[in-house]
């Protein structure tokens, strides 16, 4: 990808502007056809284990709801560290995804169990808020012991053509950010077309994001295999340029283990085995971890379990 | 084209003056009209509302009991059992929610549309079991009569099986029956449609939804009345119907931890083995009976009764303080 490598330091709309544009256009249907192509790998019996337990411990156990409760928020830690009670091989999840207010409840449930706390920040999910109020938000977050942040981009300046403001707000949250790692959601579902994920996904890595996220959840379609594809382009696009590789995150609608095991495929034939790791690639998911269980009890057993046999939360 | 339109002049000729032996003029004419393209049936599974084909693509042939091919029917694998269990658990609550009386309505509904196709099942029946008309006629009329049978059950069981208990101290005692939740019914082998309706209605009637394995050599009644549970108001997801091999499907749906009940009667020997299975997961488990091996003609000589209601069922006992 030479056409990047000779692009200035983007510190003007207009340089930004012409980098993104410069960026090759997506193929949609081409798109399209390969992640369905993919997606119809057979993975089975001793592969199908290791990706389930590789499934397992990306998963960001995340609750968001505006119901979450401080006891809830506890179980679902307790979660995190053993997944499955009655089977204590099963390895622990990547991350505990909650709101900020709920981060000092997660960071003191997971005590010594060297689980992370994601919290998500500036104004999630509509991000509809000043820039103070967002880095704000963030520094609580940090401040009360969250290891990962997940932002939002400001959707509204993106599709105007303002990226210049979504670059800069990157950049401010991150510096906010210190130690944090910075997960960067780019609400793929309300960017209309391929051609903005594939320039929302540069402008979020030049910005300095350490992963990119397709969606809040809150937003349909969320996480589609295109997407991600896409997203992952982007990420191996961005190494060989720099050499810095940069995460990528689905998150929503992934809710089986047939799902998670097809955004493994995509992540090792797109961007290759290297991302296949907890620390490069993370599912944001709630539900996906009981199938994930279930279908592990299934290879281990050879009988289905029922979904009464593990915790909702 | 000019050939059939001259063939249609004779018709109208031949209807003018008939001959004197009406019933053969027609084949006179049918060989000269060219032979219709038979319209073969391709069976498949039914699982929450829709026919799917096994998810493993495969079918097996489906013989008269003459061996003459009959049609093709899906043979389905541990994938379809699977996911018509959770199909079934999915519409287990809608189920067991609604009124009794609305039950009764939807079973009696399928005894109505069931009554119309009669002679669809008679006909299955004569080639699925080499027996005369008259008797296939007798056992479609009795797998009509048992879902009206089951439809007046519907709403009277918990009357019957439940009701308030004598008890030393200031409490009204209370019983009620419950549906126990997803039943798999393995359907008798050797009487495709009034034992397959003997074991699935009872079970559907109390609320329970069911997984019906059908008879492996017959299949063709049991998906024909599939397509009459998809048009009779039964929500999608409470009957589930898989054709195929018991021994294939049979440990996988046995031992399955997400199953509430067994009802053995089409497993043959494999009755022991199975029991056992479902015995690691506490699953309720009903034998097969005598008649489970005796065709057609035991399933229409044996009483009903409310032997296969009960079963299913789970009492749930309320002890509420009187006088206060």
């Amino acid at each position: 990808m030479s056409h990047t490598a000779t692009a200035p330091e983007a510190t003007t709309n207009h340089a930004l502007r012409a980098h993104l544009y410069g960026l090759p256009g997506v193929d949609e249907v081409g798109a399209r056809a390969r992640a369905q192509d993919l997606s119809t790998r057979s993975i089975k019996t001793t592969a199908k284990a290791a990706a389930i337990d590789l499934a397992i411990s990306m998963v960001d156990l995340t609750t968001l709801e505006g119901a979450d409760t401080p006891g809830k928020v506890r179980s679902l830690c307790a979660k995190a560290a053993l997944p499955d009670p009655a089977d204590r091989t099963v390895p622990k999840v990547g991350a505990v995804c909650v709101y900020p207010d709920m981060v000092a409840t997660a960071v003191e449930a997971l005590r010594g169990t060297g689980i992370g706390v994601a919290s998500v920040a500036t104004a999630f999910p509509a991000g509809r808020a000043p820039l103070d109020v967002k880095l704000a938000d963030t520094r609580r977050a940090v401040a009360d012991g969250a290891s990962e942040i997940d932002m939002v981009i400001d959707r509204g300046a993106f599709l105007s053509g303002d990226y210049l403001k979504v670059h800069e707000e990157i950049v401010a949250v991150k510096e906010a950010c210190g130690d944090a790692h910075l997960k960067v959601i780019l609400e793929t579902g309300e960017l209309n077309t391929y051609d903005n994920v594939r320039r929302a996904s540069h402008l979020a890595m030049r910005a300095g994001g350490d992963f990119i996220k397709t969606s809040t959840g809150k937003v349909a379609p969320a996480a589609t295999l295109p997407v991600t594809l896409i997203m992952l382009e982007a990420v191996r696009d961005h190494h060989a340029e720099t050499g810095r590789r940069v995460g990528v995150k689905p998150a929503g609608g992934i809710r089986n283990t047939k799902d998670a095991i097809r955004n493994l495929v995509l992540v090792n034939e797109t961007a290759g085995p290297a991302w296949l790791t907890p620390d490069l690639f993370r599912i944001g998911a709630s539900s996906l971890l009981n199938d994930l269980l279930m279908q592990r009890t299934r290879l281990s057993t050879g009988t289905y379990p029922g979904p009464d046999y593990y915790t909702q939360d | 084209m000019a050939e059939r339109r001259e063939n249609k002049k004779k018709d109208k000729g031949e209807a003018k003056a008939p001959t004197k032996d009406g019933a053969k003029a027609p084949t006179q004419v049918d060989a000269e009209v060219p032979a219709r393209l038979a319209v073969k049936k391709t069976y498949k599974l039914y699982l929450g509302g829709a026919f799917p084909r096994s998810e493993s693509g495969r079918s097996y042939p489906v013989t008269s009991a003459d061996g003459t091919h009959l049609a093709n029917a899906s043979l389905a694998s541990r994938k379809d059992a699977r996911d018509s269990v959770a199909t079934a658990r999915k519409a287990f609550g809608g189920w067991s929610g609604r009124t009794a009386y609305n039950r009764g309505q939807i079973l009696y509904r399928i005894a109505e549309v069931m009554e119309g196709r009669h002679a669809q099942f008679a006909e299955q029946l004569v080639a699925a079991q080499g027996i005369t008309r008259a008797k296939a006629d007798r056992y479609v009329r009795a797998a009509v009569d048992r879902w009206v049978y089951y439809a007046g059950w519907t709403d009277k069981f918990a009357q019957v099986i439940g009701g308030a208990n004598p008890v030393a101290g200031p409490y009204y005692n209370h019983s009620a029956p419950e549906p126990t939740g997803v039943v798999v019914v393995f359907a008798p082998q050797g009487a495709p449609l009034l034992g397959l309706t003997s074991v699935l209605a009872p079970v559907i009637a109390t609320g329970n939804t069911a997984v019906v394995v059908s008879s492996q050599t017959a299949p063709l009644p049991a998906i024909e009345l599939a397509e009459v549970l998809a048009t009779s108001d039964v929500p999608g997801g409470v009957v589930n119907v898989l054709t195929g091999n018991v021994g294939e499907l049979g440990p996988h749906l046995t031992a399955h931890a997400d199953v509430d009940a067994l009802d053995l009667a089409g497993t043959g020997d494999r009755a022991v083995e199975f029991e056992r299975a479902a015995a690691t997961t506490l699953t309720r488990v009903l034998r097969p009976g005598p008649e489970a091996d005796g065709g057609e003609q035991a399933w229409l000589d044996t009483d009903p009764g409310t032997s296969r209601l009960t079963p299913f069922l789970e009492t749930k006992t309320v002890w509420h303080p009187v006088g206060v």
